[in-house]
């Protein structure tokens, strides 16, 4: 399955699907460091509002690919995290450290926005 | 006395298993009446549990029974492997220990998201996690 990548302005925006498999993530990983060189984006957004379940693994990929493309230049946001997978992160013991979250994708963009300002 | 009500069982072999499997604990969940959040925390640590059988053991089966104690009901998660064995139990139970290259939160972890677990395993002959979480 893979990780729909939009382009909008100076920033990219993917949304997950609920149920990516360990090699969907892998893939997602690639193509979005793929799109970032070819769009010289300087703004991400991750949209993980349908996704339903985030184990360790799932979360230590999403440190990674946020962490490689703020490494990049770009300023990185996932947005839309359900309540009940909030609850159940805390509840296993994992973090998102120095990721940035917002409440959804407006105010994910509107971050962004904010961020470019301020530059 | 426990009674059993109904019963799924489903192979682990690879990815596309875990996400099979953590989705017909959820719709278990939710047809036995649990919330949401509690379904969530219960597919959650059918995901932990059955990667473990990926990382380390190859092969294995996760079996999904709903279960009735006197007036609560119940989900029973019994994943079984017939890997290596785990050598120190207490030290993969710890928080951060992982021989595997992960985040180490696996197994602790999945027993924070649940109301029992308990943990037998034998080396060379295989393991078996069994979760119960209990509608609250």
């Amino acid at each position: 399955m893979l990780v729909p990548i939009l382009r909008q302005g100076e920033n990219l925006i993917a949304s997950l699907q609920s149920n990516l498999t360990d090699r969907d993530l892998l893939q997602f990983s690639d193509d979005l460091a793929e799109r970032l060189g070819k769009w010289r984006s300087r703004g991400v957004i991750i949209d993980i509002s349908a996704v339903d379940v985030l184990d360790s693994f799932a979360t230590r990929m999403l440190r990674g690919i946020v962490a490689t493309t703020e490494l990049r230049g770009a300023s990185t946001v996932v947005v839309g995290m359900q309540p009940e997978v909030a609850f159940a992160m805390i509840e296993l013991g994992l973090t998102f450290d120095a990721i940035t979250t917002a409440l959804d994708l407006e105010d994910g963009l509107a971050f962004l926005a904010a961020r470019r300002r301020k530059s | 006395m426990t009674k059993e009500r109904e019963r799924i069982c489903v192979g682990i072999e690879n990815d596309t298993d875990i996400i099979r499997a953590r989705q017909k604990g959820r719709e278990l969940a939710i047809s036995l009446g649990f919330s949401s959040s509690d379904s969530t925390l219960i597919a959650t640590a059918i995901s932990e549990v059955t990667r473990n059988i990926i990382l380390y053991a190859v092969r294995g089966e996760i079996t999904l029974t709903s279960i009735e104690e006197g007036k609560r009901l119940g989900l029973a998660i019994v994943v079984h492997d017939d890997g290596p064995g785990i050598p120190n139990i207490e030290l993969a139970m710890q928080d951060g220990f992982s021989t595997g290259n992960s985040l180490g939160l696996g197994l602790p972890g999945a027993r924070r998201l649940v109301d029992d677990f308990s943990i037998t395993s034998e080396l060379g002959i295989g393991t078996t996690i069994t979760m119960t979480k209990w509608i609250r």
